[in-house]
């Protein structure tokens, strides 16, 4: 198994015919997703990559049986395209644009909690590389040959920091199940916690890597999460121990501008609650193969 | 992005519910003493920031100063009102002194601030009957003024009510959202590149996110999130970084070639580590970027190079093959203590 996403999966890309569009939609199909189609209004009855593309999310549904869509629309477009998607009962929107207002965000997320929960739409991004379950399928932009199919699940914030620690882990021998990367923005579809509570649920996943950055209060919520509610090891980092007060370091979510916001403090807490935290950014794969080696230890050493 | 105090209290007036004072002739030796000089606060760090415009108002006399904050909340993804009876201090201070006097409305995004919420705030704040109904002109007006020019923050601190029974703002502080700016001209123009560090400024022209630091030992990364974590490695190393330095996705010779330009104009740079982690794009090409970028540049540091992912044996060999003195790493942790040791060597040469 695996999250979110897996090679049967009906994925639709919003923005299809653009060049992201087409670039990452070649990608994917490459990779092995279902890509059923496409949306760009105006060129409905056409077909793009031996794809069909539609005027409209509700059409593509209708024709094709979709249930998640791949947004790649520009960023004043964006809340729109999320919103479409919701109201054509597409269940999985995953965003990668970056550069959408916040107070667009604020608006999304409300929009989404018009629907009942049994058709409600879960949102992933923006501002972030998006979705891959490892050898299945990918909604994203991630080079999918980095990463090799195993036991840990990934949630990030970062999409090149997701990169680093496949790689690392990789050279080590762990795969992973699915890596999500949430973004970097202020507001985003789904935090650590709703990606968290998905891994704890998946019987292929046992352990999971979290890699925060400074700004926000999502990795303390997360490691409150870990504490009470996952049996399942988990490791963190954080990136940004030397970034300075009050300066946006990139992503508009990255900035320390409360108390808890900074590397330090949000380490700190994740330790205080029981995660592993990697001392470096370039010992997140040998933190993980601890992890892992400690819960088989763990499993022999159970008495029966 | 911030803007001025007298900006922010000019935008504000727009939205109702503030007078601007008329001036006085009176103030024109101490302006003249203020500009041109470089003023340190709290907010300025410590370096300062030039002084180029005064703001000139009459004084008023004060009966009480209150505070009024609105904040886009992070954890609630709604838009807070805050409010507390005593202004002027920083309302950090207040959070940690008294947390139970904080007054909080949020608002439902679907329908917007309401009446009722702004006039729990004004009875909650104490007012006397005869200012409640200004009080809410000026608090629903700050909360449009937040809404149509897309800002994160904007604080009225102190709101005060005057002896004379008026209630004015008399300092207003606003930040507004970078990503927003596109449908924000009249914010976007109020921008001060004065007051802003030129290399950040054109760095921002060309589309690359910079930030200047205090250490010796430039970055160009592709990825925010990879730039953070190269930026920690270094300081794990022993070194301290120059810069932040996300260059994007796609990390084309052009930019290359900028970022070089912006992180060597830091005339502390002792050293550079550049670190992509090539996903969509391949490493021969962002190898081939580099190389042409500095040849241009005829790079007078020592330069440390780390590519990693598609096509990474092909890159490497062309920053080999090129006969420039450009040091390579496999590994984040390499490329850290590369460069921290070439800096250290340069120091000592």
């Amino acid at each position: 198994m695996s999250i979110l996403l897996d090679e049967r999966t009906r994925v639709i890309i919003q923005g299809f015919t653009g060049d992201k569009g087409t670039f990452h939609a070649k990608e994917m199909i490459a990779y092995g997703t279902n890509v059923v189609g496409g949306v760009t209004p105006g060129k409905g009855e056409t077909t793009h990559l031996g794809k069909p593309v539609f005027n409209t999310v509700k059409e593509a549904v209708a024709a094709t049986g979709a249930t998640a869509s791949l947004i790649l629309v520009p960023a004043p477009f964006c809340a729109d395209a999320i919103m479409e998607a919701a109201d054509a009962g597409i269940r999985l929107v995953v965003t990668i644009t970056d550069g959408v207002p916040a107070q667009d965000m604020m608006t999304v997320k409300r929009y989404l909690w018009r629907y009942p929960k049994e058709r409600r739409t879960r949102m992933v991004g923006p501002n972030g590389a998006g979705v891959i379950s490892v050898g299945k399928a990918m909604m994203g932009i991630m080079p999918g040959h980095i990463y090799v199919p195993g036991p840990v699940g990934v949630v990030t914030r970062s999409g090149t920091l997701g990169y680093e620690a496949a790689a690392q882990m990789a050279a080590l021998g762990i795969g992973q199940t699915t890596s999500v990367g949430i973004g970097g923005d202020p507001i985003n579809g789904s935090s650590f916690v709703d990606i968290l509570a998905l891994f704890e649920q998946d019987p292929e996943t046992d352990a999971v890597m979290i890699i925060g950055e400074i700004g926000g209060p999502q990795e303390a919520d997360a490691a409150m999460f870990v504490k009470e509610h996952m049996t399942k090891p988990v490791i963190g980092y954080v990136a940004g121990f030397t970034a300075p007060k009050g300066r946006r370091m990139g992503h508009a979510g990255a900035i320390i501008s409360a108390f808890g916001d900074t590397a330090a403090e949000k380490a700190e807490i994740m330790r205080s609650a029981g995660l592993v935290v990697a001392p470096s950014p370039s010992e997140l794969g040998s933190t993980m193969a601890e992890a892992l080696a400690r819960k088989r230890s763990r499993r022999v050493m159970v008495p029966r | 992005m911030d803007i001025h105090e007298y900006q922010a209290k000019e935008l504000l007036a727009g939205f109702g519910g503030i007078k601007d004072c008329a001036s006085d002739a009176e103030v024109r030796q101490g302006a003249k003493d203020l500009l041109g000089k470089t003023l340190v606060t709290d907010q300025t760090g410590p370096e300062g920031l030039p002084v180029h415009r005064v703001l000139i108002e009459q004084a008023v006399p004060v009966d009480r100063e209150l505070y009024v904050g609105l904040v886009l909340d992070r954890k609630r993804e709604r838009i807070v009102v805050v409010a507390h009876p005593h202004g002027g201090i920083e309302i950090e201070e207040i959070a940690q002194r008294e947390p139970e006097a904080i007054l909080r409305e949020v608002v439902e995004p679907a329908v917007g601030m309401q009446p009722f919420q702004a006039r729990e705030l004004a009875f909650g704040l104490g007012l006397p009957g005869a200012q409640v109904s200004q009080a809410i002109a000026v608090i629903l007006g700050a909360y449009r003024a937040f809404r149509e020019l897309d800002a994160t923050m904007v604080e009225m601190n102190p709101l005060v009510l005057t002896k004379d029974g008026q209630m004015l703002v008399l300092d207003a502080k606003m930040s507004f959202d970078d990503n927003a700016l596109f449908r924000r001209p009249n914010v976007a123009e109020l921008r001060d590149y004065a007051q802003e560090d030129p290399r950040e400024a054109e760095a921002a022209e060309h589309g690359l996110s910079y930030v200047a630091l205090d250490g010796d030992i430039g970055c160009i990364i592709n990825g925010a999130g990879l730039a953070m974590a190269t930026m920690d490695m270094i300081k794990h190393a022993g070194g301290e970084p120059a810069n932040f330095l996300d260059i994007g996705g796609g990390a084309s010779p052009d930019r290359v070639a900028v970022a070089f330009r912006i992180v060597l104009s830091d005339t502390k740079v002792r050293a550079i580590l550049v670190n992509v982690f090539a996903g969509i794009n391949r490493c021969d090409w962002v190898a081939e970027g580099v190389v042409q970028a500095v040849r241009d540049v005829q790079m007078p540091v020592p330069l440390v190079v780390r590519l990693a992912g598609t096509n990474v044996e092909e890159g490497r060999r062309i920053l080999r093959d090129s006969g420039l003195p450009i040091l390579t790493a496999e590994t984040l942790a390499e490329a850290a203590e590369r460069v921290v040791a070439a800096r250290n060597a340069a120091r000592a040469a």
